[in-house]
């Protein structure tokens, strides 16, 4: 009988600690590596693990590609992720396709501090019912500035003008922003040029405007090329993601300098894959991730803006670099003069056959 | 039994058949232990088969099934499709009530089961505007009451331009060749014609010759730059071949974003070779030569990557050629050319056709150098299939993409087949 309550005993001690150790959840979250994952790990992650123990975030860097391995995954039937960093093109897509699931921002999301609820601090940035908006980066240009002369350029009409400032210049290989430059610096009028890209006439405008110095053309394919090609001065003046410039120029201290003039504004924010084993943990994290204050200090670690309104006042300074963050923000008033917000709902339409377009004209 | 057997085979007449030891006629036996040879055969074989079989030809075929299987439209409209076939496609009229009110029907399902996006993008692939005319039907198709023709066509005037609804029922097939279509730059017309499309957006047959061209091109610099280094290889003593070897392979053994950023520093206008003509004084300082992030960067850099693959098959075969075979030659009469044309060449044929159609195939489904380096002449046709896989999500476009290109690489390797013969191939 005696060993009987032991054995009793020492199988329920047994239990209690495999049930201990069970509750110890990996949460698999997918972001863009370097940098980025780097800045989320001291904002987010680190925070969130100190203050629940049992968690433990395992960072995943596939979110290039992440659409089609999401995809894949849920046509596998097992879906190893929990949450996945995606830019709002890429999460509209996905959420047409239900690979990701719906969320009700204010249930989920804490209120800014006044009180003011997620939906409303968020406001137009909620593109998708799929996505929880994080931050506001923008492409925009970067230049050289000993290769400017004492002019340096200040407008998107510099980066057409050949004879102002000779040499190559990087665009994308994609028709995605750089035909509503070249409508923009053919004269079109910002509200305009989304009416005009949908017809035949207006693309072939922007292309006949690119035509000018297609020449002139080192076109990119990833984000790290434009920078790469400005510091090895092949090219005089890029676009690229204002991130990839903030580390050129402040931390590489290259001569390089910004040109803000039509940055384009675009989103990267959070979604829950569809079916995922730990949806309710996530939404724990998500709730404490994307808080009023969480998204100021991700400010402190990369030059990109927080997407809520409430946490724009509380951006201060870089982390190891010591100097202010908040003019390096593509939000920055200084800095936001002439901006376009990534057309959505146009692109999501029209990307198949302006990319065909596009191609079509770059290989001709 | 043997004996009548024996009498219906007139050129056995009296003759016992031959048998083993055991009495079994050496026929019965031999057929025997050659079932068993076959069996044991097919036991050895089976695993890898079946690992082949399970993780190449399963999922290679299902892909490219994906290029013609079009389920997604009937799937998720299937009553609106079933009322469609009423409708008459050349009227000019749209669909009517009957068709609409199934629409809405379909669509109150599709919205909560979060369907109809997908439809939306699929039908988006044949002309644009699908994508936002179904997001926003699904999200306001709740609330809607009818008369739905109406209230749909409040919801985006498109539900009232015949043409989408053309496409609609063109699409509600379950097997469909518009992917096929699109990869060879064919598209309809809104009467549901096939035809060429026009200039402005023609692109991948223009990259599929392109992606041969190249192809061929780096296959024939890698034979010429390839085919000395593995004569010297094979003829050095084996110290020194070693060596020269590790030096053949060392670039095997980097990986290839190095090698291709390396080329970048290389070739580039502010780049090593660039800077060292100038500083010569054998290019002038405005006129520095663009030799990367288009064609020509893309041949040097592949060339380099691939450059292994054509040594090695060379150099195996060149190095069982015995030397008596030359000097044979050479003492019959031949002189060194007409030694090296006539005997030493044809016995390098096998190297010359592993190592070329090795290169070849492994070119013409490259992409990372393409896309670092190519710019904008130097793009190849598998950039196009990764970006539909990853960028676009078109999986159908991507595999009929994929499709044309084994279709292609088989009729090229049929013809190689015939005027080399695979047979002739060797690898080592």
């Amino acid at each position: 009988m005696k060993k009987l309550v032991t054995k009793t005993l020492i199988a329920t001690a047994v239990a209690t600690g495999m049930v201990g150790v069970a509750s110890a959840q990996d949460l698999v979250v997918v972001s863009w590596g370097g940098a980025y994952t780097a800045s989320q790990q001291k904002a987010y992650h680190e925070p969130y693990m100190a203050m629940n123990p049992d968690i433990k975030i395992v960072n995943d860097d596939s979110a290039g590609g992440a659409v089609a391995k999401l995809r894949a995954m849920q046509e596998a039937g097992n879906v190893t992720w929990d949450l996945v960093d995606m830019v709002a093109s890429d999460a509209i897509l996905s959420c047409d396709e239900g690979l990701i699931e719906e969320v009700n921002h204010d249930e989920l999301l804490a209120a800014a501090p006044d009180g003011t609820p997620a939906s409303v601090d968020f406001g137009d940035l909620i593109v998708s019912p799929c996505f929880i908006p994080q931050i506001v980066y923008s492409t925009t240009f970067g230049y050289r500035t000993d290769k400017v002369g004492d002019t340096p350029p200040t407008s998107i009409n510099d980066v057409f003008d050949l004879e102002k400032y000779p040499g190559k210049r990087s665009l994308e290989k994609k028709p995605i922003n750089n035909l509503e430059w070249a409508l923009l610096a053919d004269g079109v009028a910002a509200d305009e040029v989304y009416d005009m890209l949908g017809t035949d006439e207006g693309v072939d405008r922007a292309l006949a405007k690119l035509d000018t110095i297609k020449d002139s053309v080192i076109w990119w394919e990833k984000g790290a090329q434009t920078p790469q090609l400005l510091a090895d001065g092949e090219v005089v003046m890029g676009s690229t993601y204002n991130g990839r410039l903030f580390s050129v120029i402040e931390e590489e201290k290259q001569p390089v300098a910004m040109m803000w003039d039509w940055q384009v504004f675009d989103l990267d924010g959070w979604v829950i894959p569809a079916n995922g084993k730990n949806t309710e943990e996530v939404k724990k994290y998500l709730t404490f991730a994307t808080d009023t204050q969480r998204l100021a200090d991700q400010a402190k670690y990369i030059s990109y803006g927080p997407a809520r309104a409430s946490s724009a006042p509380m951006v201060g300074k870089h982390a190891t670099l010591g100097i202010d963050m908040a003019p390096h923000m593509p939000t920055a008033p200084d800095n936001a003069t002439n901006t376009l917000l990534y057309n959505y709902e146009f692109w999501a339409d029209n990307v198949d056959d302006l990319t065909e377009k596009f191609q079509a004209w770059l290989n001709n | 039994m043997t004996d009548t057997a024996s009498h219906h085979n007139p050129r056995d007449l009296g003759l016992k058949p031959l048998q083993t030891v055991d009495g079994t006629p050496l026929k019965v036996s031999l057929a025997r232990a050659k079932r068993r040879a076959r069996i044991r055969a097919v036991l050895l074989v089976m695993p890898l088969f079946l690992f082949i079989l399970v993780t190449f030809f399963i999922p290679v075929f299902s892909m490219l099934m994906r290029s013609v299987e079009n389920p997604v439209v009937v799937e998720v409209l299937p009553s609106t499709v079933e009322q469609l076939a009423n409708w008459d496609e050349t009227s000019g009229e749209i669909p009517d009530d009957d068709v609409f009110n199934a629409l809405a029907a379909d669509f109150k399902v599709a919205a909560v089961d979060k369907t109809a996006g997908k439809v939306g993008r699929r039908l988006n692939y044949e002309k644009s505007g699908f994508s936002s005319m179904f997001r926003k039907t699904a999200r306001k198709i709740k609330k809607l009451e009818p008369p739905f023709k109406e209230g749909i066509i409040d919801i985006d005037k498109k539900w009232a331009d015949v043409d989408y609804w053309r496409v609609l029922k063109r699409e509600s097939r379950e097997y469909t060749d518009s992917y096929f279509l699109t990869a060879l730059d064919f598209t309809y017309t809104d009467d549901g014609e096939r035809v060429l499309k026009g200039d402005d957006k023609r692109i991948y047959i223009d990259l599929f010759a392109r992606t041969f061209w190249m192809s061929l091109l780096i296959t024939g610099i890698c034979l010429v730059l390839a085919y000395p280094v593995a004569y010297l290889l094979s003829t050095l003593p084996v110290r020194s071949s070693n060596l020269l070897m590790i030096l053949v392979l060392l670039p095997f053994w980097t990986s290839l974003l190095v090698r291709t950023s390396a080329w970048i520093a290389l070739l580039q206008q502010e780049g090593v070779i660039n800077s060292l003509l100038v500083g010569a004084g054998v290019l002038d300082d405005a006129n520095r030569l663009a030799m990367i992030h288009n064609q020509t960067g893309t041949i040097i850099a592949m060339v380099h990557v691939l450059l292994p693959f054509m040594v090695l098959p060379l150099y195996s075969v060149m190095k069982t050629i015995h030397p008596s075979y030359m000097r044979a030659a050479r003492s019959l009469g031949a002189n060194p050319y007409t030694a090296f044309v006539r005997v030493y060449m044809p016995n390098t044929v096998p190297g010359i056709g592993a190592g070329a159609i090795l290169v070849f195939i492994i070119a013409i489904g490259y992409y990372i150098t393409p896309a670092l380096v190519g710019g904008q002449s130097g793009t190849m046709i598998s950039n196009f299939i990764a970006y539909h896989l990853e960028t676009s999500l078109n999986w159908g476009l991507a595999a009929a993409l994929g499709a044309v290109l084994l279709v292609v690489v088989l009729i090229l390797y049929f013809v190689y087949d015939r005027i080399v013969g695979v047979d002739n191939m060797k690898l080592g």
